[in-house]
């Protein structure tokens, strides 16, 4: 009797165990369900001229998702750009330079950083970069894609630096020791034998980070101005931009359950999912490629 | 075997929200504590916030929650039922009436206070007035440098509320279009659209190309409110409770309070005091227009 209950049990544990490990496919696929039964019915609303067209002005039914898009995009970019070259910096140092305590005291204070709730950063934006930018920049205004960037950008950093020095530290010593004994400097050792070694985890830090930026909302929101405009030029960065996260978080609120601006904020979801899959694909994919070719030098 | 296990899950969860209505909308709570939700504008939410603070003071019994969130949200609200009363800084539309009615109740309307929008910019601008169709053509993109309305060679950043604040529908209509029905003049793309007063408030402060409006009752000393003439010819009025009740000052407007259907006990009593002398005090106080001012 004893025994057969605790068979039971671990019966009913291994299947808890089981559905809890499958139910992330089971989530992603609910909600990708979910964000085409409500955003759908958009297609059949909107013309593609109107989805397609530079105007986003939803209570007078001008629904261009060309600004939110390029707004994004253009944001994304900005964030990567200031994100990258010192997230990836940070991580260096603290995997490959840094002695021991300088490390114990980095790594916590990172993790610390990537705790800051994002409104508070969008309210330090607001009072010290927003005006500062402005003069610094002379700019018609501070409340600009640069600002959001910047954000964003500070943002994804703690994602670069962890996942990228896991990476790092993950390249075993002896590729070090061999590079150093064959005479290349520290600074050869980390750019020609430590970070390539490193480069799907790099590459995997990165597309997180990236994950992180384009999904970002309340900062952006609270920064970058909101103006729905069609960015021209990579210049239109030190302008003010609008991007699809804020745009359904400022909007979500007011729709009408089941009106056409309800379904095209979802069609708006659609596309960032879309884009998140997309990259999330490119950094599995990119992964992938690098592995098989590790095995094929290998053996 | 995974499948249905799942749908178990699923149908007992079902079972378990059906449960929940069903107690709260029990005959009797089983604490004496009254509760009234209030939420919607945020141009009114402080107003709502004073109101509700003094009169649970009054009645002990009673515990009164405010939220903002915009006008809008508050009648979505309304028409789901999840709240007692609306706040609003525009009337209801018609398709909101209609979601309401899909509840089976009607709106009612209460006009609780006034309310003036005040045209803000940064003190260092010389600028002090404007016409109205100035105003619309700065939104609008036709007017894009304080040169064009007597100001400094500076370029001119516009700054909105979002397009779910009462404020920014009642603007557009009122202001942008000059109040005329088949005006289809539309916000520049380039305008600023803030989700805060406090937001707009920040960056004219800062900015000396930035314009902005906001209730006259968030305007504070550290910006410079502008004098507005109807048209052109006409005389300049800054906002004020007496420019307002003698509707001199051009854009004005009423705040509204909506409830699902007639107003029951609670709600009429709570309604009845806001329209008292004591709750139009506070109303003043804010810097809002009171309704029945002598």
């Amino acid at each position: 009797m004893k025994v057969s209950w605790r068979e039971w049990l671990e019966v009913l544990i291994t299947s808890i165990i089981k559905v809890s490990g499958y139910s992330a496919i089971l989530f992603v696929l609910v909600i990708f369900l979910f964000l085409m039964i409500e955003g759908l019915p958009t297609l059949g609303e909107v013309s593609l001229e109107n989805l397609f067209g530079r105007r986003w002005y939803p209570i007078e039914d001008y629904f261009g998702l060309l600004p939110l898009l390029g707004g994004s995009l253009l944001v994304t970019l900005g964030a990567i750009l200031v994100a990258v070259p010192f997230g990836l910096g940070t991580a260096i140092y603290i995997a490959e330079v840094a002695p021991r305590w300088a490390r114990e005291v980095l790594k916590p204070f990172v993790e610390i950083m990537a705790g800051v709730p994002s409104v508070v950063l969008g309210f330090i934006g607001i009072l010290v970069f927003v005006p500062r930018l402005r003069v610094l920049l002379d700019l018609p205004t501070g409340l600009t894609g640069f600002t959001g960037a910047l954000l964003l950008g500070f943002l994804s950093i703690p994602t670069i630096v962890s996942v990228a020095e896991d990476a790092l530290d993950a390249v075993p010593r002896s590729y070090r020791d061999a590079a150093l004994a064959l005479g290349a400097t520290q600074w050869q050792t980390i750019w020609r034998v430590t970070l390539p070694a490193a480069r799907s985890g790099v590459i995997t830090a990165v597309m997180l980070g990236l994950g992180r930026a384009i999904g970002e909302t309340m900062a952006v929101m609270m920064v970058t101005g909101n103006a729905p405009v069609v960015p021209g030029s990579p210049l239109a960065l030190f302008a003010p931009l609008r991007t699809m996260t804020a745009t359904i978080a400022a909007e979500m609120g007011e729709v009408a359950t089941g009106s056409t601006h309800y379904h095209v904020l979802f069609f708006v979801g659609i596309v960032l999912f879309l884009i998140s899959l997309v990259v999330n694909i490119t950094a599995s994919a990119v992964v992938f490629r690098q592995r098989k070719r590790a095995e094929r030098i290998l053996s | 075997m995974r499948i249905p296990v799942f749908m178990v899950l699923v149908i007992l969860l079902l079972l378990l929200t059906a449960c929940a209505p069903q107690s709260a909308a029990g005959e009797e709570l089983p604490s004496d504590i009254r509760t009234l939700e209030n939420k919607g504008s945020d141009t009114m939410v402080n107003l709502a916030l004073q109101w509700a603070e003094k009169y649970q003071s009054l009645n002990p019994g009673l515990r009164i929650s405010v939220t903002g969130g915009g006008s809008g949200t508050g009648i979505t609200a309304l028409a789901n039922g999840t709240v007692d009363i609306a706040n609003a800084s525009r009337s209801i539309k018609s398709e909101e009436i209609e979601a309401v009615a899909a509840r089976g109740q009607e709106p009612v309307e209460f006009v609780a206070a006034r309310d003036a929008i005040a045209i803000i910019v940064n003190p260092n601008n010389p600028v002090d007035r404007l016409t109205m169709q100035q105003i619309s053509d700065i939104y609008s993109g036709e007017i894009n440098n304080w040169l064009e309305v007597g100001g400094e060679d500076r370029p001119i950043v516009t700054l909105s509320r979002e397009t779910n604040s009462g404020t920014h529908v009642y603007f557009l209509e009122e202001v942008l279009r000059l109040g005329e029905k088949d005006n289809k003049t539309l916000f520049s793309p380039d305008t600023l659209l803030l989700p805060s007063s406090e937001g707009i408030t920040a960056e004219v402060r800062d900015n000396p190309n930035a314009i902005g409006y906001d209730g006259l009752g968030y305007v504070t000393h550290e910006v410079k409110v502008v004098a507005v003439a109807a048209a052109p010819g006409e005389p300049y009025y800054y906002p004020s409770i007496e420019t307002v009740n003698n509707l001199t000052y051009p854009i004005a407007r009423d705040l509204y309070m909506y409830t699902a259907g007639q107003p029951d006990e609670l709600e009429q009593a709570y309604l009845d005091w806001i329209m008292s002398d004591e709750g139009q005090a506070i109303v003043k106080e804010l810097g809002f227009v009171p309704i029945l001012s002598p």
